[in-house]
């Protein structure tokens, strides 16, 4: 299984998620899909992706800002560039509802 | 009208039209005081919600400054409170001033973090809404009162999406409102601040309300939100038992769409509010789709805010913040046709979703 990238970086919302859903979409179960994006809503779209549609969130990092840029990070800021690492799990057959309540018990885990 | 002409004088003042004033804003402020259960001395006007919550949170930390300078607010609470905590620890260059405790998927604070939160020394008060007007959930005000007391630490409440459609808060030391939320104009908040509480604020103490504001209420304004105040509290029972009803019916057809995460706690919640998340839905697309078909809703979506920062209540709440919806039903004197028009979103929404997803290409995710 070839891992698969998604450069979303420069996206905004709900782009990325729709690049990583796409990539998800066209891969077996078991692939390694990273995700590099920039829009502040990945942070937390990402994993809440994972959970909805039960593939499993392995990493989630900040990408340091190359040298030379004068990007101070202040305690608590975040950084410009996250990656993720998303692996694909086995999806039910197509056209099953997918909805879900915040409050049911989470389908990822 | 009435009001505008018999209170137009300065309430301070001992001439005949000013005593007729000082009347009439000691009767709004017993209103208020009587439907709050507290005493009238305990209420102050506030030109504004926000700005009562503020200066709630301004008294209790000035007033505590001998015994420390740390508050705790839920992640979830109103910017008016997490603004102004982060400045007073950022201005201190002491980050542990301010303890944002986590809140749980459906929105609920988090009670033995809030307990650790409240047990370190310095705490000199906890903020805790009593709902949250984003997603509904309501806050467990009597168990973190009881843990506020066990540390002899005030709690102050934001009442500012409950007060009038909700069941009126009883657990509090200081509570902020704003007469919108019951109906009442814009431009009046209410400050309580219970009799055994310690509360000042910085500087000399103002004539005004009781010395917790610079700014004399506008009498008719005041006058207008206790008279709204009567008229909400007459049916606010009735009103709440159609709101949750219609809100049940849209949260099942929101639930009903593919890819949705439906915010919010089910049941323990606030009446009028409703709260879902799309998977490949741009919030600002979906907000003017549905403007177009006659449809008013709010979004949290990072797209719709200025900052490009999506709502700070979802992503405490880990749920997805990209294609958000927020539908806050209006009370049935604002709305008469509230029923058919509910029946009509429920009908368009699957549509107005269908068209956003196919407008990115992404009907086939």
């Amino acid at each position: 299984m070839s891992p698969v990238q998604v450069d979303a970086r420069g996206l905004r919302c709900p782009l990325p998620v729709i690049r990583l859903a796409a990539a998800a979409r066209d891969a077996p179960a078991g692939t390694l899909i990273t995700v590099l994006a920039t829009d502040p809503a990945a942070r937390h779209d990402v994993p809440a992706w994972c959970r909805m549609r039960g593939h499993e969130l392995r990493e989630m990092t900040g990408v340091p800002d190359p040298p030379g840029t004068d990007a101070s990070p202040a305690e608590g800021a975040h950084p410009a560039c996250l990656r993720f690492v998303v692996e694909v799990r086995p999806q039910p057959s197509k056209g099953a509802g997918r909805g879900s309540d915040s409050d049911s018990s989470s389908r990822a885990t | 009208m009435a009001a505008l002409d018999a209170g137009w004088a300065d309430p301070r003042r001992l001439y005949a039209e000013g005593r007729r004033a000082r009347a009439l804003l000691d009767q709004a402020r017993e209103v208020l005081a009587e439907g709050l259960g507290v005493r009238p001395p305990e209420v102050s006007f506030l030109p504004g919600g926000p700005a009562a919550l503020r200066t709630g949170l301004e008294g209790l930390r000035y007033a505590g400054r001998r015994r420390g300078a740390r508050m705790v607010a839920t992640a979830v609470e109103h910017s008016a409170i997490l603004t102004t905590g982060r400045y007073h620890a950022a201005a201190a260059e002491d980050p542990s001033l301010f303890a944002e405790v986590p809140v749980d998927r459906v929105g609920r604070v988090d009670l033995s973090a809030f307990q650790q939160a409240v047990a370190l020394p310095g705490t000199v008060l906890a903020a805790v809404q009593s709902a949250n007007g984003e997603i509904g959930t309501r806050q467990p005000l009597d168990h973190a009162h009881g843990l506020c007391r066990a540390r002899g630490i005030p709690l102050l409440v934001d009442a500012m999406a409950s007060l009038g459609r909700d069941t009126t808060p009883a657990h509090f030391d200081v509570l902020a409102g704003d007469a919108r939320s019951w109906g009442g104009p814009g431009g009046l908040g209410v400050l309580v601040v219970r009799e055994r509480t310690r509360w000042r604020l910085p500087g000399p103490v103002s004539e005004s309300e009781h010395g917790r504001t610079d700014v004399e209420p506008v009498v008719a304004i005041a006058l207008a939100a206790a008279e709204a105040w009567r008229q909400t509290q007459a049916t606010r029972v009735d009103e709440a038992a159609r709101s949750s009803a219609l809100v049940r019916r849209m949260r099942t057809a929101a639930g009903a769409l593919r890819d949705v995460d439906v915010v919010g706690d089910p049941d323990d919640r606030l009446p009028h509010v409703l709260t879902f998340s799309l998977l490949y839905v741009d919030g600002e697309a979906l907000v003017v789709e549905l403007d177009r078909r006659g449809f008013a809703v709010g979004s949290g979506s990072a797209c719709t805010s200025s900052t490009l920062e999506p709502s700070h209540v979802l992503a405490a709440m880990g749920v997805l913040t990209h294609g958000n919806v927020r539908v806050t039903l209006p009370l049935t004197t604002l709305a008469p046709t509230l029923e058919a028009d509910v029946d009509r979103f429920i009908a368009e929404l699957p549509d107005a979703v269908a068209t956003v997803r196919a407008q990115l290409g992404a009907c086939d995710l």
